[in-house]
């Protein structure tokens, strides 16, 4: 190791090769071209290249790749959802996160740690009981604990939470995971321009031209490009997407903000979810606390941060874990999220024939990376929703037939 | 702590007040098809940009019209709800 690294250092070459190719200029043409290079873009590129034989994709990228929320979110992985649909997409999703660092080849530091979900009223057990029947029907792990067995597991944790919410009960899901989210974009990338996939960074896309309600082209700052099937794979940036195909959906966007600790030994091993305290937490293989709370109150779209966030999480926090005090926060930053009026995705095909959307991913898109790349290339290959995806379609609030995911993060239940 | 302009309470701290969302034309339910209705209860300008928003001052039950950019969260003006003005879309 000391050799090898004084070898490097010693090097005027950079011994390891790209992760991916650095095209000079954009294609002409393309058979898809995805706009964001995010987990989900990048992984829709991957399996149309991998699993559906599609050689001509561009992938566009306005920043660097994961530069959004790839790379903002609290990296929590789950499927215990509240409604069928819900909980057989995420599953889904556990099942290829499992196997997703040997497919990709690269350490994505998935761990599985286990996820409580905290109840402090009846109220709230009530919605985790569904949520344990429907998970156990669809043969999800998940089931409701009593307070003496969670005391038992988080012995450092305040069950009485500084007094004034005692913790009657929790919903734990043994499959809750964390994994590495900026390996997950750069794994994907990698696999994909392997199989071909083009990676344009840098490349904002300014336009998208349609001809008798279908699309024909794009036009960005790096150049127009011909094509008649376009993914749109954004967050924070889907009503701007849709302005530009004529669009307009129910996507609102606030900001999602999340801060991280000092690093610290080793002491929580499982994921600590509060609805009612608006915390989430979680600790990373280097220690440092990862936590978030719900969405800024109002619309706006900035990534900036704001003392009230941190302050308000930092005193929830300290009622679960008042040996905390003394501890200092790292850093704190926010993310677009775009949400719906049903906490659920908006997937698959839309109005404009060859216009993709993979979007209204709000509190929950990390976790769906794998899953979204795979239903997503599945219904572009096809032209046709992909079954795991039909709960989600453009159609469904014209149809007043929600999807009602109130299992999502960071809504109150 | 940001402060916001009331027009009844003058400049008060942030977390007096709630904000209700943009001011929106509701077309008339007898009129409309049930698509048109849809796209009232459900679709949003989500753009970023200047616009009229329903806030009400808690403490003293006020609602109000805030006419702010949704890229800088900075309030330009803020009046009473009689003065809004909503264009049919």
């Amino acid at each position: 190791m000391a050799w090898r690294l004084l070898k490097i250092g010693l090097s005027s070459r950079y011994p390891e090769p790209r992760m991916f190719r650095q095209p000079a200029r954009l294609p002409k043409g393309a058979d898809v071209v995805i706009i964001g290079a995010g987990g989900h873009g990048l992984a829709c590129a991957y399996n149309l290249a991998k699993q559906h034989g599609i050689r001509r994709i561009a992938v566009l990228e306005k920043g660097y790749i994961g530069s959004g929320n790839t790379g903002r979110n609290t990296t929590i992985i789950r499927s215990n959802y509240l409604t069928p649909e819900g909980v057989r997409f995420y599953d889904r999703s556990v099942q290829l996160w499992r196997n997703l660092g040997p497919t990709l080849g690269l350490n994505l530091f998935y761990s599985t740690r286990g996820h409580y979900t905290l109840a402090h009223t009846d109220a709230t057990l009530r919605t985790l009981r569904w949520r344990a029947e429907v998970n156990k029907h669809l043969g999800v792990d998940s089931r409701v604990v009593n307070p003496d067995e969670i005391a038992r597991a988080l012995p450092m944790m305040d069950m009485s939470a500084g007094g004034h919410a005692p913790i009657i009960g929790a919903l734990y899901h043994a499959p809750g995971a964390v994994a590495r989210h900026d390996a997950v974009a750069w794994g994907y990338a990698r696999a994909a321009d392997q199989l071909g996939v083009e990676i344009h960074q840098q490349t904002e896309v300014l336009g998208i031209d349609t001809r008798g309600g279908r699309i024909s082209g794009l036009r960005t700052s790096g150049g127009n490009i011909a094509t008649n099937c376009v993914v749109s794979a954004v967050a924070g940036y889907t009503p701007r997407v849709l302005r530009m195909a004529g669009l307009t959906s129910p996507i609102y966007v606030h900001p999602l903000q999340a801060m991280v600790s000092e690093p610290l030994k080793r002491w929580l091993d499982p994921i600590i979810v509060s609805g009612s305290l608006h915390v989430y937490v979680s600790q990373t293989a280097r220690g440092e606390l990862v936590m978030g709370a719900s969405l800024d109150p109002r619309e706006l779209h900035s990534t900036r941060s704001s003392r009230e966030f941190m302050t308000d999480l930092a005193q929830h926090m300290l009622d679960l874990f008042p040996f905390l005090a003394g501890v200092k926060v790292n850093r704190q930053w926010a993310g677009l999220a775009d949400m719906t009026p049903d906490f659920a995705p908006i997937m698959g095909r839309t109005p404009v024939d060859g216009f993709f959307l993979d979007a209204g991913w709000g509190t929950w898109g990390f976790k769906a990376t794998p899953v979204a790349g795979e239903t997503m290339a599945a219904t572009v290959a096809s032209n046709r929703n992909h079954e795991l995806i039909q709960g989600f379609d453009w159609g469904r609030f014209e149809r007043f037939e929600l999807t009602g995911e109130k299992g999502a993060a960071s809504v109150g239940h | 702590m940001k402060l916001i302009p009331c027009p009844l309470n003058g400049l008060r701290p942030a977390d007096e007040f709630i904000y209700a969302g943009e001011v929106r034309h509701m077309p008339d339910p007898a009129q409309s098809t049930d698509a048109d209705w849809a796209r009232y209860v459900f679709h949003r300008s989500g753009v970023p940009g200047v616009k009229q928003e329903w806030w009400c001052h808690t403490p003293s039950g006020y609602w109000f019209i805030a006419e702010r950019d949704t890229t800088t969260d900075e309030i330009l003006r803020s009046y009473p709800a009689a003065q809004r003005k909503v264009e049919a879309s």
